[in-house]
């Protein structure tokens, strides 16, 4: 088993924690896993990419992935850099951080590519309503774990509370809510089937 | 105890748990997670009689660290890039005058053009200041480097860099099992300084030293680098006696055994680089990678042993000598019998990615003979952008008149 996790986002959006918080919960669940920041020049607002390795095997390559199972995309306006989608294979999937639908996005020519899965999940409006400020990074994580069922909400939620431990309890708590709400919330979307395109 | 957490959390913690005395510091990406993390702990309280250092620069941190060392104190920096350069002043010193300290580098290109990203550049080109230069291949052994460090300065009173690369396991979060307490104190005794600096009982260390006796001190110097390959050794075994895995040593051979090829490298790549070696093992190509932990001293004759009977060598260079040509491959050349093929080939500088995927090509063709052995290969090398600068810039250079 194993789960190759790529993150897009930007400076201010939480991509590097994302991928630790995936890393912590499955370490968490007895598994292998190492988050990889790649940073670039770490201003607010540029393009930020962070990887997450998850196996039940030692991992012992230090490389960025290329070859991802699951991209999570937390700026929409990111979707057309080429370099976003590169190595996804045709069974790959994609997360989005949109409000819009689907069929929307493709209307938009944003969702291109081959036939992958393709899941949206408003984060920042979960975000601004739990938070106050649109941060999509643990709802992005919650709806990881509900997609692949290989994250307990446990393990997601001890991973959130101890990496904002130094933020207070009710900051904690609150992101730990947000992940849960964005794992219910997929895994009700996904119940009927999966979503493609 | 096993945690997920970030390299330089986990170096910061296990240099804590080595006690320094003196931490002298000037941050610089992608140390800097390092030095801040050591600063909070000392500032927490949790690392106790320790004076924390905040310098001007890094000629400052190194030339505290001397003075901290002279004066019988445990002494440790960390710096990469630039910052190592700005050090470059001291380091021959702190060696020199034998004073044991610990430093880390965060491995970093030099510039310019700037760049914060990681190769091997920076320590690379401090190699001849006189310190033992260790490579780590993951964290864990990052770690454990450091507390064998500590052991070794002492024991050999000698200063010793532990080199890491940057962001690529700095920035990393994995597994690592960071030692306890009291397994650390169990290992390292409290620091005795061979002499110290004390009122009370003057000596003096770095009296001046002329033309009657400069080679004599230099070559002692050269004769103690070369004993301290026993010693990395057998640290190294007191290691994994102690804490129940192998880290450390000379060399890190993998699968080298009947192999008709043997990558060589430092550093992290290790890691993919014995992914590569698994899966072409699988498709029935001979092939092996040997790491090389112990840089400086070089292991001449452990290297010599490995490679004895591999008719072609790949050496993994992430950093070159301008001008001249490789820096680990003219070290290989050196060690390998004159008939073997040595495949020297640059690439990773700046960042650049050593994924799977190059990784594998680069034996393949190595294989399939399209990488000379002859001069160096800059393997992951954009041509076709190379080729139309050159254009450009030959069409420019001037006629031998001068008129132009």
């Amino acid at each position: 088993m194993k789960l190759d996790v790529r993150i897009h986002g930007r400076g201010g959006q939480g991509v590097v924690t994302a991928a630790e918080l995936l890393s912590v919960a499955a370490f968490e669940q007895g598994l292998h896993a190492q988050a990889l920041p790649s940073f670039g020049s770490e201003r607010t607002g540029a393009p930020v990419t962070a990887s997450c390795r998850i196996s039940d095997l030692p991992i012992r390559s230090h490389d960025p992935i290329s070859q991802p199972d699951l991209l999570v995309v937390q700026d929409l306006t990111l979707l057309r850099d080429p370099v976003v989608m590169a190595g996804l294979p045709e069974d790959g999937t994609v997360v989005v951080n949109t409000n819009r639908d689907l069929a929307d996005l493709v209307h938009g020519g944003l969702v291109v590519g081959p036939a992958q899965r393709w899941v949206t999940i408003p984060a920042n409006d979960l975000s601004r309503q739990l938070l106050g400020r649109p941060v999509p990074n643990t709802a992005l994580v919650g709806a990881v774990a509900g997609m692949t069922d290989l994250l307990s909400p446990e393990a997601v939620a001890t991973a959130i509370r101890r990496r904002f431990a130094g933020l207070g309890e009710e900051i904690a708590e609150a992101n730990v809510r947000l992940a849960e709400q964005a794992r219910d919330l997929v895994m009700t979307t996904t119940a009927g089937g999966d979503v493609r395109c | 105890m096993l945690r997920q957490v970030e390299g330089s959390r986990a170096v910061a913690e296990t240099v804590a748990r080595c006690r320094p005395h003196v931490v002298a510091a000037y941050p610089i990406s992608p140390q800097t997670h390092i030095v801040e993390a050591l600063s909070e702990l000392v500032g927490s309280g949790d690392l106790t009689a320790c004076e924390y250092l905040t310098v001007e620069s890094e000629f400052g941190a190194l030339s505290a660290c001397i003075g901290a060392s002279a004066a019988g104190a445990r002494a440790y920096t960390a710096t990469a890039s630039q910052g190592i350069l700005f050090m470059a002043e001291a380091l021959p010193n702190a060696s020199g005058l034998g004073l044991p300290m610990v430093m880390t580098v965060a491995n970093r290109a030099l510039g310019a053009p700037i760049n914060i990203w990681n190769d091997h550049s920076d320590a690379l080109s401090q190699r001849d200041a006189g310190w033992l230069m260790l490579f780590a291949s993951s964290n864990q052994e990052a770690v454990d480097l450091h507390v064998q460090a500590f052991a070794l300065a002492e024991r050999l009173s000698l200063p010793v860099m532990v080199c890491m690369d940057g962001f690529v396991l700095t920035h990393a979060v994995e597994e690592i099992d960071v030692p306890g307490q009291d397994e650390v104190d169990a290992f390292l005794p409290p620091f005795r300084a061979r002499q110290w600096l004390d009122p009370d009982e003057p000596v003096t260390i770095g009296a001046m030293v002329g033309p009657e006796a400069f080679t004599e001190v230099k070559y002692l110097m050269a004769h103690r680098q070369l004993r301290a390959l026993d010693d990395v050794s057998q640290v190294a075994r007191d290691f994994a006696a102690a804490f129940g895995r192998d880290s450390g040593g000379l060399l890190r051979p993998y699968r080298t055994a009947d192999a008709d090829v043997v990558v060589v490298a430092l550093g992290s790549v290790l890691g993919s680089l014995a992914d590569v070696v698994d899966e072409l093992r699988d498709e029935g190509l001979a092939v092996g990678a040997l790491g090389v932990t112990c840089y400086r001293p070089w292991p001449l004759d452990e290297v010599r042993r490995a490679l004895r009977e591999v008719p072609r060598v790949v050496v993994l260079n992430r950093a070159f000598a301008v001008g001249s040509g490789s820096i680990l491959g003219q070290d290989v050349r050196l060690s390998v019998p004159a008939a073997t093929k040595v495949h020297d080939v640059v690439l990773g500088l700046g960042g650049r990615p050593l994924t799977h995927d190059v990784l594998r090509r680069l034996v393949l063709d190595v294989v399939a003979g399209q990488v000379g052995s002859d001069t160096l290969t800059f393997y992951d090398l954009d041509h076709q952008r190379v080729a139309t600068e050159l254009a450009r810039e030959l069409a420019d250079v001037p006629s031998a008149g001068g008129a132009s």
